[in-house]
């Protein structure tokens, strides 16, 4: 009985699912160029934006979750573009909670992957230009094979800290089955609710989860050490 | 033939400005020759466009504009392959790979084959290995296939051999120059090495401070007393020479300089075969009667064609030796007691020790 989930936490376990793998996906397209171009630059510009970044690891989740659901109610400028485009409100929506994981998680993937960048030697992509190969395809060559360990660092990192996420989606989501109650959310509900055995259930399934992905994080972290020696 | 124009400036990491205006026509290897600091590797990186010279500079390939201030044309579409001093290898690749990258990039059919390139450069047997376990000798030599793999019109090599052992050196020597014997490619090479550039060099270009000094044919340049390569403390002349005959009762090979005989350490080259030998100016010295007992065997009739002081205590010898040249450094005593003058006919002892070469010269 202890192991069975009910149809409601089921709901959850897919919801959260389906956020944590839309927003790495986003984190990936978005993050990618941002980090490679702030790994190329020096100036005042790309440190306000490498600030901006890391806003998320230091600020608490509620101060971004605030800002984000003024911006999302259908009073503010966004908020009316998209019910007019959508014809449904941003606030309390599913797609509120992506847009405010991708925002909260987005360090997670921009400074591993642009710590990696700098890693690569500029002078192989020097070789490679003169080998005629386009800045493009310097990156597609040379680039993402010398630093695939960190993309995959990325996107764990990524899915695992959406996945853990409470603060955020509880000011922009609230706590809507179906549309926006993920795992974190339900577990607060049961506890609220004094529902243990739920709250056990979900919770230890959690620490196994984030366990099991830190565990493969470092395996391969050991296995792989040795690659970007030149 | 292949046009080079460049008038460049740019501003090169050592304080150094480099400042061309100059039409080179490349034949073979020209080698780039000049102190550190003298703007060699910036101009390669400036023909390369790996770096940016300013906007009124232009660079020109056989007509073609690399550079002007209108048109910068990107690296990977100019037509050039670049050996660097540290082979820059793609380490997730393996020999094979590397060889094969600029393959779908930017081959013309027809052009040499990886087959060709892996032959003359001894890679044959590493081509599955990885790149990690090469020796710096090998990552040059398969740096070099992959430049040559490009289809460039012009090959640019930054010292590639800076960094190798004795061994490793003369194998890459012997490649390159079976590539330049080979391949109708005009190749610019940099280096601050003088034996390197004299075994290799058809041409020389000499750069000071980011300034052209000279550029002509090497074995005219070498023993002229007005350039500074001749002051060095390692001058030498080179001379073309044939093989004439083996002598394997004392290991000795005969070579003929210009109608006069020339005995080196036994060569492994067929007779008739064109040698260039390296004499360094410490190595010779000069009498006025022809030397009967002496220990040297290479006693060559010169006349003296140039004499210029070099400090308070030597001088510096030009003597010709029918078409070509010598260079001698003698103390300025023994030039006062000998009473040389120009125009004397005199006796060049060379020790034959110093004419032992390995690098080849088909010309």
């Amino acid at each position: 009985m202890f192991l069975t989930l009910t149809p409601a936490e089921l709901e959850a376990i897919y919801l959260t699912a389906a956020l944590a793998s839309i927003t790495t996906v986003l984190l990936l397209i978005i993050g990618t160029p941002l980090a490679w171009w702030l790994s190329r630059r020096r100036g005042n510009v790309p440190a306000a934006l490498e600030a901006i970044v890391a806003m998320p690891l230091i600020l608490p989740p509620t101060v971004l979750g605030f800002y984000l659901l003024l911006l999302f109610t259908p009073d503010s400028a966004l908020g009316r573009l998209w019910q007019q485009l959508t014809g449904s409100q941003l606030a309390f929506s599913f797609s509120a909670l992506v847009i405010g994981s991708v925002i909260y998680s987005l360090p997670f993937v921009v400074q591993p992957l642009q710590t990696a960048f700098q890693r690569v030697p500029q002078g192989l992509l020097q070789a490679a230009a003169t080998l005629g190969a386009s800045p493009l395809d310097q990156f597609r060559s040379i680039v993402m094979p010398l630093t695939r360990r960190s993309f995959v660092i990325a996107a764990s990192l990524s899915f695992a800290h959406t996945v853990g996420e409470f603060g955020v989606v509880l000011m922009i989501g609230g706590n809507i089955p179906g549309e926006t109650q993920v795992l974190s959310i339900a577990l607060y509900d049961s506890v609220e609710s004094l529902r243990f055995d739920e709250a056990h259930r979900l919770a230890g399934g959690l620490m196994v989860f984030s366990m099991v992905l830190l565990f493969l994080i470092y395996r391969s972290d050991q296995q792989s050490t040795g690659r970007m020696r030149a | 033939m292949s046009n080079l124009g460049l008038t460049l400036f740019c501003e090169g990491d050592s304080g150094f400005a480099l400042q061309l205006d100059c039409e080179l026509s490349l034949t073979g290897i020209t080698a780039i020759y000049g102190p550190s600091g003298s703007g060699k590797s910036t101009l390669l990186d400036c023909i390369a466009g790996l770096r940016q010279p300013s906007s009124d500079s232009v660079i020109s390939m056989d007509g073609q504009i690399w550079q002007s201030s209108s048109v910068t044309v990107p690296t990977w579409e100019r037509r050039i392959g670049y050996v660097f001093q540290d082979a820059r290898l793609f380490p997730h690749l393996n020999v094979l790979q590397n060889l094969k990258y600029p393959l779908a990039r930017r081959a013309r059919p027809g052009e040499i084959s990886l087959e060709q390139v892996a032959a003359w450069l001894e890679l044959g047997e590493l081509l599955s290995r990885a790149t990690e376990t090469l020796s710096a000798g090998q990552k040059q030599r398969v740096a070099i296939g992959r430049a040559l793999l490009s289809s460039p019109q012009l090959l640019l090599l930054d010292e590639p051999l800076a960094n190798l052992d004795h061994a490793a050196r003369q194998q890459c020597l012997r490649c390159l120059q079976r590539l330049s014997d080979e391949l109708h490619l005009p190749m610019l090479y940099v280096s601050h090495d003088i034996e390197e550039v004299s075994q290799l060099a058809d041409q020389l270009v000499l750069l000071d401070a980011g300034k052209l000094v000279e550029h002509g044919s090497l074995l005219s340049l070498c023993t002229r007393l007005d350039t500074r390569l001749s002051h060095e403390e390692q001058a030498a002349a080179i001379v073309t020479a044939a093989v004439k005959g083996h002598d394997a009762h004392y290991g000795l090979t005969e070579l003929t300089v210009d109608g006069h005989a020339l005995f080196v350490n036994h060569l492994p080259h067929a007779p008739g075969q064109t040698r260039r030998v390296r004499i360094p100016a410490r190595d010779v010295s000069v009498c006025r009667k022809r030397p009967q007992d002496s220990s040297i065997l290479n006693i060559l009739p010169v006349t003296v064609s140039e004499i210029e002081n070099t400090d308070a205590a030597r001088l510096l010898l030009r003597l010709s030796l029918g078409s070509q040249f010598l260079l001698a450094r003698i103390t300025r005593k023994s030039a006062v007691e000998l009473k040389l003058q120009v125009g004397d006919l005199i006796y060049a002892q060379i020790k034959s020790a110093a004419l032992l070469m390995e690098s080849t010269d088909q010309t």
